[in-house]
C-alpha cells in the first residue's frame, strides 16, 4: 500500500509544482526483482531544473533517473529505464543491494 | 501523465478514497478507477483483486501491458473506550498495519500511563469525531458498554459506511442497543452490519484474546469487503 496524503507525498508535490508553472516529470517503480529497496509504485518527482522529491531506489540510481527525467521533460515522450547489477557497465550506476528495478519516467502535462 | 488525472488522484487521496491509476505503458495513456468503478479493457476481477490486496503491479489485459498503481488509504481503527481490551488491541494493531486511536471521555480510564505511545483523547466521541470524521477505511470498535458513550459513534459509523463496526456486549445488551439504534433512525440492514458479540468466534476469553478476535474480524472485513457495495 502507498503512503497517502502526507505533505511529502511526491504526487501532491508534483501537482503543487505544476501549479507554480514548473515543468514536471514523474518516475515510477514499475517492476522489481530481488531485494529492491523501494516497492513497486514508489515515485520520484523531478522538475525542469533538476529539483527532485521522493525516491525510487533509496538513493542508488536517483542521479541517473533525474538526468533521464530532464530529457523526458524536454522531449515530452515517456521512457522505461532498467537498473541493476547486470546493467552496471551500461548505466555506470547500479543497485548495491543486488536487486533490479524498472522505472517508468513520464512528463506531467 | 495528464495533470487532470493527477489532480483527480490527489483529490481521491485527500478524501481517503481508494483509487487505481491504470497506465497503458505502450502508449502512455493513463486512466483513474475509484473503488466500484469499471474501466474498459480491464476486467472487473483484476480491479477488484488490486483494490483488495492494495498491491501495485503489471497486468496483461486484452494483449496490453498495463501498470496498476494502487492507492488505498491506510486503514485506521477508532476505539471507543480506554479499557483493558483496548490496551491489548493498541499493542497489536500497528503490527497488522493499522493506525489506532482511542477515545474515552472518562478521564479515570483514558490516562497516558495506561496507554503509553497510543493516540488517546479523553473527550466525548461526538466532539472528537467532529474534527476527525469516520470514513470508509476506518474500523469503529465500541467497547465501553455505556450507551451514552458508544451509541453516537455507532450511529455515525453506520451512516458513514465504516468497513467494520463492532460493539462489545452480550446478546441481551445488544438487543437493547438495536432498539436504541432503530430509534436513532438506523435501518435493519445498517444495524445488521454491526459485529456483535464483537470479534471472530474463536472462544476468546481474556482481554488479549478478545483483542485478537477483534483484529481478525477487522482484517476479514477489510480484505473480504465487497467491492462496489459501500466501501
Amino acid at each position: 500500500m502507498n503512503d497517502m496524503a502526507g505533505f511529502d507525498d511526491p504526487l501532491l508535490i508534483a501537482e503543487g509544482w505544476k501549479s507554480e508553472g514548473r515543468d514536471v516529470a514523474l518516475a515510477t517503480v514499475i517492476e522489481t526483482w530481488g531485494s529492491a529497496p523501494r516497492p513497486v509504485g514508489s515515485h520520484l518527482v523531478i522538475d525542469g531544473e533538476g529539483n527532485f522529491h521522493g525516491s525510487v531506489s533509496g538513493g542508488c540510481v536517483e542521479g541517473a533517473v533525474i538526468t533521464e527525467a530532464m530529457d523526458v521533460i524536454g522531449s515530452g515522450s515517456a521512457r522505461m529505464l532498467e537498473f541493476g547489477v547486470a546493467d552496471e557497465t551500461a548505466w555506470r550506476v547500479g543497485l548495491s543491494c543486488g536487486g533490479r528495478i524498472r522505472v517508468y519516467v513520464e512528463k506531467v502535462d | 501523465m495528464r495533470l487532470e488525472i493527477l489532480k483527480q488522484l490527489n483529490d481521491a487521496k485527500r478524501a481517503r478514497r481508494a483509487a487505481i491509476l491504470v497506465t497503458d505503458l505502450a502508449i502512455g495513456e493513463d486512466r483513474l478507477a475509484l473503488e466500484g468503478d469499471t474501466l474498459a479493457g480491464v476486467s472487473p476481477e483484476t480491479l477488484t483483486r488490486a483494490f483488495l490486496s492494495g498491491k501495485s503491479g503489471l497486468v496483461e489485459e486484452e494483449g496490453r501491458s498495463l501498470f496498476l498503481n494502487v492507492h488505498v488509504p491506510p486503514p485506521r481503527i477508532v476505539v471507543i473506550g480506554a479499557v483493558h481490551i483496548s490496551q491489548a488491541l493498541a499493542a497489536m494493531a500497528p503490527a497488522a498495519g493499522f493506525d489506532l486511536e482511542i477515545i474515552d471521555p472518562r478521564t479515570a480510564f483514558a490516562t497516558p500511563e495506561r496507554f503509553a505511545g497510543v493516540k488517546l483523547t479523553a473527550d466525548w466521541p461526538e466532539d472528537v469525531l467532529k474534527d476527525a470524521p469516520l470514513d470508509a477505511f476506518t474500523a469503529l470498535v465500541a467497547v465501553t458498554h455505556d450507551p451514552k458513550i458508544d451509541d453516537y459513534p455507532l450511529v455515525s459509523a453506520l451512516k458513514t459506511g465504516c468497513f467494520y463496526i463492532g460493539a462489545l456486549g452480550s446478546r441481551k445488551t445488544h438487543a437493547k442497543r438495536v432498539e436504541r439504534l432503530k430509534e436513532a433512525g438506523c435501518t435493519d440492514a445498517q444495524i445488521a452490519r454491526i459485529s456483535a458479540p464483537i470479534g471472530l468466534d474463536i472462544g476468546a476469553s481474556t482481554p488479549g484474546e478478545i483483542a485478537v478476535a477483534i483484529l481478525g474480524d477487522i482484517i476479514q472485513a477489510l480484505r473480504k469487503r465487497v467491492i462496489g457495495a459501500g466501501v
